[in-house]
């Protein structure tokens, strides 16, 4: 990796700069709206920078992703519910929820490629969806409210705003700091050499599914503290968080992005998400908008919004 | 003579009513350089695929290193010293020369559920994978991304791959296809000096390049063995005259 000066570094540095100063703005300005927006922004990126580990780096078409964040969500809420509230607790419970259900289908799931990886990763999602449909107990289809944020005693309020936003935006750069150190060791190189050739790993000498059962369970897991981060962040949690399309979303960000490269899921959770934000106030239609816009980027921005950044450098 | 290092027994694989494998027996010397000929379509990468575990046998027996190994997975075979090139060059595109093969050491230097060091900074790996690619003439082109090596570069870096594994037997799937002549020579000449060290099945149509390194070779038709002998053997060999270069005749004549 280069540390050289170019618009792909310096676009990643003043994103993270901007989200790291964000609450200066807020606070001086007196925009609250921005800070609520941006929490969001910046769990949704830490969800689509786990999934971008499987996807980008792991060629691994998860299409059920945003079950995880249901799963993480679920957890610290049912817990909440049952009267357990420190986030001690809930969210090692939602971690290891998260990298359970990632073990189980994972195995599952790993044994196909291709199209029947996606929809088996979607069937699998959409089945624990119904699931917490079902949950009489807690709140079935209209889901769960959260009375009381996770309890982290006297170490961090969550019920603060800028607190609970630095919580955030600290998990966030910690999980691309952990997906930065894995793509880059020995790990890494072997499932990204899965990527490319599975025919050739196997020849010398890798056994491939262990290597994407483990790196699809550390997705998981990560994906599942944005899930306890979500639930928190709304105060709420609802079968609708594991629907189809917001693994769809999840996917969207990351293309949009830039499949593989570091900081391109939160690039495209960021224009996603504030995109939806705005075309939603001018229109209801809004995703009539959308949808072509990202056609566009698709279609002539191969490796999304990082790669064409790439090839301004390339000039 | 001692026990073989390869031994196939009455292996069999059939594609629907073909058997593309039948009953084929062979044996490979330690030390040898072993060729494996006979007109398209006689079976041989199929025969190199089920060495390697890339496909299954529907019966028989592989025994390697007096183990047997026919039930075993592609990697499994891998760590116990079988290595392969491909026939359509199989690389990691994306990947440098270098990076390519240090992942072929890496795969045979203990596990790799490692998750925190920068694998490109160990340095026992980066110095075997840069000897093997010495070995093959490539280590000027070592930072080079594979898209972008020539041809004749990526069937070398095939081969520096296969010998970065430390293999003890070398299955080699026509690692001559599609060079010029220049390239086709340098290859042998590696494959001669290659021989010295490790025991080679060789899969090749360049009967120049089979004649002048073979120690045995073994002549495949419609899944069969039909001769199994040293080169000058072979060339005297009436079945085979009939069997390989006949069919061409009969081609001719009748057109």
């Amino acid at each position: 990796m280069s540390a050289s000066f170019n618009a792909r570094n310096a676009v990643a540095a003043l994103v993270v700069a901007g989200l790291v100063l964000l609450p200066l703005y807020t606070s001086l300005s007196g925009n609250v709206f921005a800070l609520t927006l941006f929490t969001r922004i910046v769990i949704f990126a830490l969800a689509a920078v786990s999934l971008n580990l499987i996807m980008g780096y792991g060629g691994m078409m998860s299409f059920g992703h945003a079950a995880y964040l249901g799963i993480g969500g679920y957890a610290v809420g049912i817990l909440a519910f049952e009267g357990t509230g420190s986030g001690f607790i809930q969210w090692p419970v939602a971690l290891a929820a998260s990298a359970l259900f990632a073990l189980v289908i994972g195995a599952l799931s790993l044994r196909t490629r291709g199209v029947y990886f996606i929809m088996i990763t979607l069937a699998f999602a959409q089945m624990a969806y119904y699931v917490a449909s079902g949950l009489a107990r807690y709140g079935g289809d209209d889901g769960l409210t959260i009375y009381k944020r996770s309890d982290f005693g006297g170490l961090i309020n969550l019920s603060n705003r800028v607190q609970f936003y630095y919580l955030c935006l600290g998990c966030l750069l910690g999980g691309i700091y952990l997906v930065w150190r894995i793509v880059n060791s020995r790990f890494g190189m072997v499932v990204q050499g899965l990527r490319s050739n599975e025919a050739r790993m196997q020849a010398i000498g890798f056994p491939a599914t262990r290597y994407r059962l483990v790196c699809f369970v550390i997705a998981g897991t990560l994906c599942g503290l944005a899930g306890a981060l979500l639930a928190n962040n709304t105060d709420f949690v609802s079968p609708a968080v594991m629907y189809w399309t917001r693994s769809g979303d999840l996917m969207v960000m990351v293309i949009l992005g830039g499949m593989g490269s570091l900081f391109g899921p939160v690039i495209g959770a960021v224009v996603y998400l504030v995109l939806e934000e705005f075309l939603s106030q001018l229109t209801e239609y809004w995703a009539l908008i959308m949808g072509p816009l990202l056609l566009l980027i698709v279609l002539f921005g191969r490796g999304g919004i990082v790669g064409l950044l790439g090839r301004l450098d390339r000039g | 003579m001692a026990d073989p290092l390869l031994r196939v027994e009455n292996l069999v694989r059939r594609f629907g009513g073909i058997a593309a494998t039948d009953h084929l027996s062979l044996d490979v010397a330690s030390g040898e350089l072993h060729a494996i000929i006979g007109p398209n379509g006689a079976g041989k990468t199929t025969l190199i695929s089920q060495l390697t575990g890339q496909l299954q046998p529907n019966s028989g027996a592989i025994r390697f290193a007096g183990r047997d190994i026919t039930r075993l997975p592609a990697w499994r075979r891998s760590a116990l010293g079988l290595a392969r090139s491909f026939q359509i060059t199989s690389l990691l595109s994306e990947f440098t020369a270098l990076d390519n093969v240090a992942l072929a050491v890496q795969a045979h230097d203990g596990h790799s559920f490692y998750f925190w060091g920068d694998a490109r900074r160990e340095k026992h790996l980066r110095d075997k994978a840069l000897a093997a690619l010495t070995r093959v003439g490539l280590e000027r082109r070592a930072g080079v991304v594979v898209s972008r090596l020539s041809h004749g570069e990526q069937r070398e870096l095939e081969l520096a791959v296969a010998l970065a594994t430390s293999p003890k037997l070398l299955l080699l799937d026509e690692p001559m296809a599609g060079l010029g002549s220049t390239e086709s020579a340098r290859m042998i000449k590696l494959l001669q000096e290659l021989r010295r060290e490790v025991t080679i099945v060789l899969v090749e149509h360049d009967m120049d390049a089979v004649f002048a390194l073979a120690d045995r070779i073994t002549v495949l038709v419609y899944g069969r063995v039909i001769a199994s002998d040293t080169p000058a053997a072979i060339r005297g060999n009436e079945e085979v005259k009939r069997a390989y270069l006949g069919d061409q005749h009969v081609v001719t004549s009748n057109g």
